[in-house]
């Protein structure tokens, strides 16, 4: 047996995994145990758990790898300071505590931290792989092809902020690189700041937002920030942005183009301009994306592509890379971010250096539906439960599907904590809050009473993976909530002619389809296809709703407040329903009402959580 | 600190980045003293560096 722990952390969203025989066993973020969304810390609650789950001492584990390189980090670093300098004196003096007291010496630290888990653990365990090839290897490894392009889009990880490889059996050699500062992440997360978002954190807002704007900047963008070329590589004009060695993403320049300041703070007024720039900015990244894939398919002539990197979790652009049909297939790992680093890392040790057998399955990729997080049994959901002074029912799993189906169907918001918990930012049926689609007032009542987030934001569909055909023009599997399509023609809705005339977030108070909550304002929606297979449970309760309505679809967003990280345990899920006007909540069998809790049991949970 | 010293010594080799090293000690000198003068009696010298 050869079990390889792949770590992420000290940068945003840490992670470890565990794989064992190149079988990916178990995932997990650290964010889910301490309680601080994007926690970059050592991730100590997260390995420890994979073990425990595992039944695994850190003895057992052969290899240890972190999923970057810190010393080709700190090269970047120092060259960029070197390069602005003396401008950037203020970001260096900020930078430099931080890399030399704790991230230069990270190996140290690493092993320091690992021998409290092992006295005996040996530094030449550890190997650090660069940050995109663990990022092309989370995505090309587990994914259901023999052979593949794999493109990485991101921030920036050492210098690489896009490349391009191929994927073939077991190995996979990375061919091109754009290196840092021309970032399209950092061009998304600049205006992501620009519109007044947390950057590494509200970019999933401006693809929200983008849908209420048009693209009257978008020439704008492409002919003054960034110099675009037809086969997709791109430089950014660094006039206009601050991020490369200052303290802000973008600067004065850059807001006298578009004529605004940069929006103050998330409390700020949202305008029909911020929308516009959304819209904009949206529009380009689809363009460069476009532009890059079909670049890559008439170079390499290979029918798959994989994507990985946090542009690859922007789902509006991947589905235009579909319905582009310029792949034949496409696969996203749905851990995109950093913390799917930790996966790539173990992954790429194993196949590529170790040179083990890769054995693909096809149709199927390796990730388990993304269910690799802990799962509790309901003994130790009980003991939660009694611990919380909870008020709750034990019933069969059929009785459960059947309570809950009927919450579902009186318009109630219903709590979903099932089996294991998801890797990666999606909530896909283990930890989620489920709502009725048919209904008009859904998105405003969990958008305001249960998740305390703005009104625009948009709810995703969970779908029963035979019915997708019926309800959305989407024609493939989307079980990680990664690709957008339209709903069917048939189950639209026109809008009168002054209904059109309506601009923005007035938008959003029309019904736009048979299942509104769920149906964005341009029609389209973020499709999770829901598998007998990987999720059977969930299945089971998408069918009971079905039986009762003709409608094979739920609103599922993920267990959490607005600023919260997904709840982790039975006792965070409590809590979340305590403090929320969620009205029924599923924990394993046992089914909980509000209605039945102690008024001594409800929180003020509005502000536990800074805004994200 | 002297495994530390010796891997960066390692990655300029396989880097061919020989000409960052000088770059790397003023740095590393210039960047400890931001990191002693945070809070210490080092800060006044720092001062005295502009």
């Amino acid at each position: 047996m050869t079990a390889i722990l792949g770590i992420s952390a000290f940068y945003h969203d840490s992670a470890a995994c565990l794989i064992i025989d190149g079988e990916i066993i178990s995932a997990v973020q650290e964010e889910r145990f301490t309680r601080i969304k994007h926690d970059a810390s050592y991730p100590k609650n997260a390995i420890e758990s994979l073990l425990i789950q595992s039944n695994l001492n850190l003895s057992d584990i052969d290899f240890v790898v972190f999923y970057e390189k810190p010393l080709l980090k700190f090269e970047r670093l120092l060259e960029t300071y070197l390069v602005n300098a003396p401008k950037g004196f203020r970001s260096f003096r900020m930078a430099m505590p931080v890399w030399l007291r704790e991230k230069l010496f990270l190996k140290y630290q690493l092993t320091t931290k690992l021998k409290l888990l092992d006295k005996n653990f040996d530094e030449n365990k550890l190997y650090f792989p660069e940050h995109h090839f663990s990022h092309a290897a989370s995505a090309f490894y587990p994914s259901p092809f023999e052979e593949a392009v794999v493109l990485t889009l991101d921030g920036v990880g050492e210098w690489a902020t896009t490349t391009v490889g191929i994927g073939r059996a077991n190995k996979l050699e990375i061919l091109k690189e754009i290196h840092f500062p021309d970032s399209i992440g950092l061009l998304y997360s600049a205006i992501t700041y620009y519109l007044g978002f947390r950057v590494n954190s509200g970019e999933y807002k401006v693809m929200g937002l983008a849908p209420y704007g048009e693209s009257k900047y978008k020439d704008l963008i492409l002919n003054n920030l960034i110099d675009l070329k037809d086969d997709g590589s791109f430089k950014l004009n660094q006039e206009y942005f601050n991020y490369a060695a200052g303290t802000t993403m973008v600067n004065e320049k850059f807001c006298n183009l578009f004529g605004e300041p940069v929006r103050e703070s998330e409390n700020s007024l949202l305008t029909q301009f911020h929308m516009d720039m959304a819209a904009s900015i949206q529009e380009v990244i689809e363009e460069i994306v476009l532009k890059i894939s079909f670049y890559l398919k008439k170079t390499y002539q290979i029918e798959n592509l994989c994507l990985a990197g946090g542009v690859a979790l922007n789902c509006v652009a991947n589905g235009k890379i579909l319905r582009e049909k310029i792949f034949k297939d496409i696969w996203i790992q749905p851990a995109a971010g950093d913390a799917g680093g930790a996966l790539g890392g173990a992954l790429g040790l194993w196949y590529q250096e170790l040179n083990n057998e890769r054995v693909v399955l096809p149709k199927k990729d390796s990730m388990k539906g993304s269910y690799l997080g802990p799962k509790f049994s309901d003994q130790e959901i009980e003991r939660e439960l009694i611990n919380l002074k909870a008020n709750y029912d034990h019933l069969s799993e059929d009785q459960m599907i059947e309570k809950t189906s009927l919450a579902l169907l009186n318009g109630e918001a219903v709590g979903w904590f099932q089996g294991r918990m998801e890797f990666g930012p999606r909530a896909l049926g283990g930890r989620s809050i489920l709502g009725d689609p048919r209904s008009e007032q859904m998105q405003k009542l969990l958008n305001l009473k249960v998740k305390f987030r703005e009104s625009f934001r948009p709810f995703a569909p969970s779908i029963l993976r035979e019915d997708l055909n019926k309800w959305f023009k989407l024609n493939c599997d989307s079980p990680y909530m990664l690709l957008v399509d339209e709903i069917d023609e048939d189950l639209k809705l026109e809008m009168s002619i002054d209904q059109k005339k309506l601009f923005g977030i007035d938008k959003l108070n029309i019904k736009r389809s048979e299942i509104p909550a769920v149906t964005h304002v341009d029609y389209s929606a973020r499709i999770q296809t829901v598998h007998e297979e990987t999720n059977p449970i969930y299945h089971k309760l998408l069918t009971a709703f079905k039986k009762k309505t003709n409608c094979p679809v739920l609103v599922n967003t993920s267990f959490n407040v607005r600023g919260e990280p997904i709840v982790g345990s039975p006792s965070d899920a409590f809590k979340c329903f305590m403090g929320t006007d969620m009205e029924f909540l599923a924990i394993g069998n046992f089914v909980l009402r509000k209605d039945d809790q102690k008024e001594s049991l409800k929180e003020n949970y509005k502000d536990k959580y800074e805004l994200d | 600190m002297i495994s530390l010293i010796k891997e960066i010594w390692k990655f300029l080799k396989v880097r061919k980045k020989y000409w960052l090293a000088p770059i790397f000690i003023i740095l590393f000198l210039f960047g400890s003293l931001i990191v002693l003068s945070q809070g210490s009696a080092v800060a006044p010298f720092i001062y005295t560096l502009f």
